[in-house]
């Protein structure tokens, strides 16, 4: 039984998204990193690159498969977790935590709340 | 509807990720691709190989007609095993397997889950002419692999059989865990191990039975995604990623296992032959990535805005901590040392061609 935290919201391709001020810090969720297993690779986006809300924004490299995540906001990248270059198993360790992937400046505060609540997330993951 | 092996309750007792593969549900991972992997390069694991196919070979003409269908040569003692491909006429593959000689007269064929169907067609197609009886056993017969330089320990704990004098690709036919078994010093790894073959009704006895001898040294179960990892590691071809239809035995580097030194005929030998001789138009090489990524099966290879090749197979190498490939590339760029890259999402990753097996230091007996 994969963690769903309280209090972010998420999407359907499986991302969180946590509000903090005019930014939000987004990652994969714990059930996403369970499925995919081992990280061994992440690729992030420059800093200052501009998301689109469900375009690809980077990837995760596992030992036996790729996936792209995908921007949950229109934005901009302010920040992206620079610790994963030399440890990517902590997306695997702590999802909602150290494992965060990268910061956004929303154009749109109001897309955030169009996100998944904890509970519709819950129910799309089957958990 | 995918169906079970006899061990389908064990794997989902131990929690593992169950999915669909070559008809079956199998298990994928239990702990981890790594640490599975790792298992069997430092101790020892244990694999659930039901899915395989068998097909036994029987009567006067078994050499002749496994000499007609298959590359390699079906002359060996029995209790011996062979590698081999079963070419079609254009030299392409129909799948790679293992034949075990059994006696004079008899032969098991051990062909890849994903083809049993395929492969038992074609097999039968061509029995006109050949005093031989075949029968499918895939059903009710089940694999269990015990892999990893703690394998012979394992092993010896639960049968009375000499397997201290069993050589690598040699078999026997004894009781193991109590049951009817043949065991052989076979495997996929390019580790030390066996593979025990049991009536489909005994697989949970050998199952529980290797998993409680192996506990001192830590047995792990291994799923298939540390068997693909195991074997892409020591540069092992696999079926339906790095060889198929439209791949020959020498354009794979399987030249070894084609009998061309005899003069015996068989289905493919003639573009087999020609291929030797003129050179094939490319050839399946080990490439270690250089640069940061992992390429994997389809990824395009360039030299600058050239296409030079395909990967075919690619992760990371747990053992070696380097992403590595198989790939089928030109010819004229198929040498160690020679640079491409791997295009992956609009990246270029810098790849290098190298000799396999990437991982050497297997305890695999030769």
């Amino acid at each position: 039984m994969s963690k769903i935290n309280e209090g972010i919201r998420y999407t359907e391709s499986h991302e969180w998204v946590k509000r903090d001020g005019e930014n939000y810090v987004m990652g994969i969720t714990d059930h996403a990193q369970h499925e995919m297993g081992e990280i061994v690779m992440v690729e992030l986006p420059a800093k200052g690159a501009q998301t689109v809300r469900g375009e690809a924004l980077g990837a995760l490299e596992a030992v036996k498969t790729a996936e792209d995540f995908y921007a949950p906001l229109d934005g901009t990248v302010v920040k992206v977790n620079g610790e994963l270059d030399g440890n990517p198993a902590l997306v695997n360790e702590d999802p909602y935590g150290e494992g965060w992937l990268v910061v956004i400046k929303a154009v749109d505060p109001a897309q955030y709340d169009e996100l998944l609540s904890p509970d519709q997330y819950r129910a799309l993951a089957g958990e | 509807m995918e169906k079970k092996t006899p061990l389908f309750g064990k794997h989902r007792a131990l929690g593992a990720d169950i999915q669909p593969f070559a008809g079956y549900l199998m298990p994928i991972r239990y702990d981890g691709v790594t640490s599975e992997h790792m298992a069997v390069r430092k101790s020892v694991g244990a694999f659930d190989l039901s899915h395989m196919g068998e097909f036994r070979v029987k009567g006067q003409g078994a050499m002749a007609f496994l000499d007609h269908l298959l590359t390699n040569d079906a002359d060996v003692l029995p209790g011996k095993a062979y590698y081999s491909t079963m070419c079609y006429p254009d030299g392409g593959i129909v799948d790679d397997l293992i034949v075990y000689r059994i006696s004079g007269q008899e032969y098991l064929m051990v062909v890849n889950a994903s083809n049993i169907e395929k492969d038992w067609a074609w097999v039968e197609s061509h029995m006109t002419g050949f005093d031989v009886k075949i029968t499918d056993e895939s059903d009710e017969t089940a694999l269990v692999a015990i892999q990893g330089p703690k394998a012979q320990i394992v092993a010896e704990k639960l049968t009375d059989a000499p397997l201290e004098a069993l050589g690598y690709y040699e078999h026997l036919t004894g009781v193991f865990a109590g049951v009817p078994a043949l065991i052989a010093r076979t495997g996929y790894t390019g580790e030390d191990g066996f593979e025990i073959y049991t009536r489909s009704g005994d697989a949970v006895a050998v199952w529980d039975a290797v998993m409680a001898a192996g506990k001192e040294f830590d047995i792990a179960p291994v799923g298939l995604g540390a068997r693909d990892t195991l074997r892409l590691e020591v540069g092992y071809p696999l079926y339906g990623n790095d060889i198929d239809h439209s791949v020959t035995p020498i354009e794979a580097k399987l030249g070894w296992v084609v009998k061309l030194k005899t003069d015996k005929d068989f289905i493919g030998r003639e573009i087999l032959e020609r291929q030797r001789d003129e050179k094939p138009a490319r050839n399946l090489v080990g490439l270690s990535v250089t640069g940061k990524g992992f390429p994997r099966h389809g990824t395009p290879l360039f030299q600058g805005d050239r296409q030079v090749g395909t990967v075919t197979s690619g992760s990371i190498a747990p053992a070696l901590n380097v992403g590595v490939c198989l790939g089928l590339v030109e010819y004229g760029v198929r040498k160690n040392g020679t640079e491409m890259e791997a295009e992956v999402r609009g990246k270029r990753i810098p790849v290098k061609v190298v000799g396999i097996p990437f991982y050497s230091n297997g305890s695999r007996k030769s």
